[in-house]
């Protein structure tokens, strides 16, 4: 299954670059916006990173799970012999590989941009493969509780934007205490706790609101 | 009968829509005068006879607002989202209209809050919006009150849209704590040297006792608030059963 | 009474709280009640056609 996905991910390659270049695109947008001072960007990069990604993860979101909805593949899926939670987790994962992981290589680039140094170029990767995931799978449940209706995209923002606050919070953190050398480990320890806490619950979280979605057609 | 079969028997009437309807109607009355009376107590007490603090002189009245929209802003989402786990589990449907008829209140109580609490913060602290934990905490609430909302809205299958808000409210709860925390962290890198902003100076019976009557008045008016809308909501929801068909011809 | 109302110079701040949450209490309350008559007006009407043409 999970093999399945990422073929037909990888077959859709503009859905892939998407996100990748929105992300870019934001990022760059900053030092236009406020200033191309080293001192300022080096200040302020962490955390438009940080919110970048959530935004780019947030466009990506749509397209999870939505053309097996509409062809109604989606409850076949559901009904198969296999626990629709670790069919969920294999989904979600591939949509990670395609959306969260290419996010994920490109931040250091990002930092470079920024003029981050590169211990706390190093800080922001770790926090994004820690945080990202959490973000696609707390998305998730704002997608299969969403999916069908419509204005999906406005709701399903505002359904996941709270739920992304304490990631958002200890991710961009971690960042900006490493720049000032300041202990980041706790930090990282939220989100790698956060993540195994998304991970553990929401495969069941999104097949439970899924089935819901599907009794609504 | 023993106390327990008593307790279980009443529990099972509440099941019954006619019953409950009844019961809530007969309850409402009391409630409101209830309301009413602990309003101006709290209110009196409040505004009147409560000292005046000496750091904060007349201003720190707004606690007497502040404060129980705050806790009832929290109160009715774990009824929501308590409510919500019931009807999840249990299938029992006055569950799914206890949390929706308090959704809307519940918002109106978060917002409340935000704006009592910026209305307190311009003459304790110069600025309209203070980032501290405690109102961003209640920003973020509303934020998932109106997720609520919205998402109830946008699903016309009432069913449905029971089941999806309850996954939601249930979603929201497990991460509120979360959210509070990792807000109060945030908030207390930026502000090292000062205590939370509405933290409450020591205090003293006579300001304490004013600000338990307005807690308590405010739940009162929850609970008023939510008969009234489960009544109607239960009308609705039945509208097509024999009980409702001879209430609202004979009246 | 006037320096009831004066509050130490924070009178303001203070009604204007004060005023906002009653506002909105009572506007909840309005909404409530109103939405129960309406209900009970159209299932009046609904069941009152029902019964005429039956």
């Amino acid at each position: 299954m999970l093999f399945r996905d990422l073929q037909i991910a990888f077959r859709q390659r503009a859905e892939i670059m998407l996100p990748v270049i929105f992300f870019v695109v934001v990022v760059s947008l900053f030092p236009l916006a406020i200033s191309p001072d080293p001192d300022v960007l080096r200040s302020i990069g962490p955390g438009v990173i940080w919110v970048a990604a959530l935004l780019s993860i947030l466009l990506s979101l749509q397209s999870l799970f939505r053309s097996d909805f509409n062809d109604g593949s989606m409850e076949q899926i559901l009904l198969s012999p296999y626990p629709g939670s670790l069919l969920m987790l294999a989904r979600i994962v591939a949509q990670w590989c395609v959306t969260g992981l290419p996010l994920i290589i490109i931040s250091p680039l990002l930092g470079l941009l920024l003029h981050l140094e590169t211990h706390v170029n190093w800080i922001l990767f770790i926090s994004l493969l820690l945080g990202v995931p959490y973000l696609n799978m707390v998305g998730a449940i704002g997608v299969a509780l969403t999916i069908g209706l419509r204005q999906a995209g406005a709701l399903l923002s505002l359904l996941v934007l709270p739920l992304y606050v304490p990631v958002l919070i200890f991710g961009s953190n971690a960042v900006i205490s490493a720049a000032n050398d300041l202990p980041y480990n706790g930090q990282l320890l939220w989100l790698a706790a956060l993540l195994v806490m998304a991970t553990t619950l929401s495969p069941f979280v999104i097949s439970s609101a899924l089935r819901v979605s599907c009794s609504y057609r | 009968m023993s106390e327990q079969n008593k307790t279980w028997l009443w529990f099972h009437r509440m099941g019954s829509p006619a019953y409950f309807y009844n019961f809530a109607g007969l309850l409402l009355p009391w409630c409101v005068i209830a309301t009413v009376i602990l309003m101006l107590i709290g209110l009196i007490g409040g505004l009147v006879y409560a000292p005046a603090d000496y750091q904060q002189g007349e201003g720190f009245r707004i606690i007497y607002v502040h404060v129980p929209s705050a806790w009832m802003s929290m109160f009715v989402y774990m009824v929501m989202a308590i409510n919500g786990a019931i009807f999840l589990i249990w299938h029992i449907k006055l569950s799914d209209i206890i949390a929706r008829s308090s959704a809307v209140i519940g918002a109106s109580f978060t917002f409340l809050a935000l704006a009592t609490g910026s209305i307190w913060g311009k003459p304790m602290w110069g600025t309209w919006w203070v980032w501290d934990a405690r109102l961003t905490s209640e920003l973020l609430l509303l934020f998932l009150y109106l997720g609520y909302i919205g998402l109830r809205a946008a699903i016309d299958d009432r069913r449905v849209a029971g089941k999806a808000a309850s996954i939601l409210a249930l979603v929201g709860v497990i991460n509120i704590p979360i959210i509070h925390y990792s807000v109060v962290w945030w908030n207390t890198l930026h502000q090292p040297a000062s205590i939370s902003k509405f933290d409450n100076p020591s205090i003293h019976i006579d300001m304490l006792i004013p600000l338990l009557c307005m807690a308590l008045a405010f739940k009162l008016f929850y609970l008023c608030i939510l008969l009234i809308n489960s009544r109607s909501e239960l009308l609705e929801q039945e509208k097509r059963t024999q009980w409702v068909k001879e209430l609202v011809t004979s009246s | 009474m006037m320096e009831f109302l004066h509050m130490g110079g924070y009178a303001g701040y203070i009604w204007s709280s004060y005023g906002i949450v009653m506002v909105v209490l009572l506007l909840n309350l309005f909404f409530s009640w109103r939405r129960h008559q309406t209900v009970l007006r159209r299932l009046k009407q609904l069941h009152s056609s029902g019964n005429n043409e039956s």
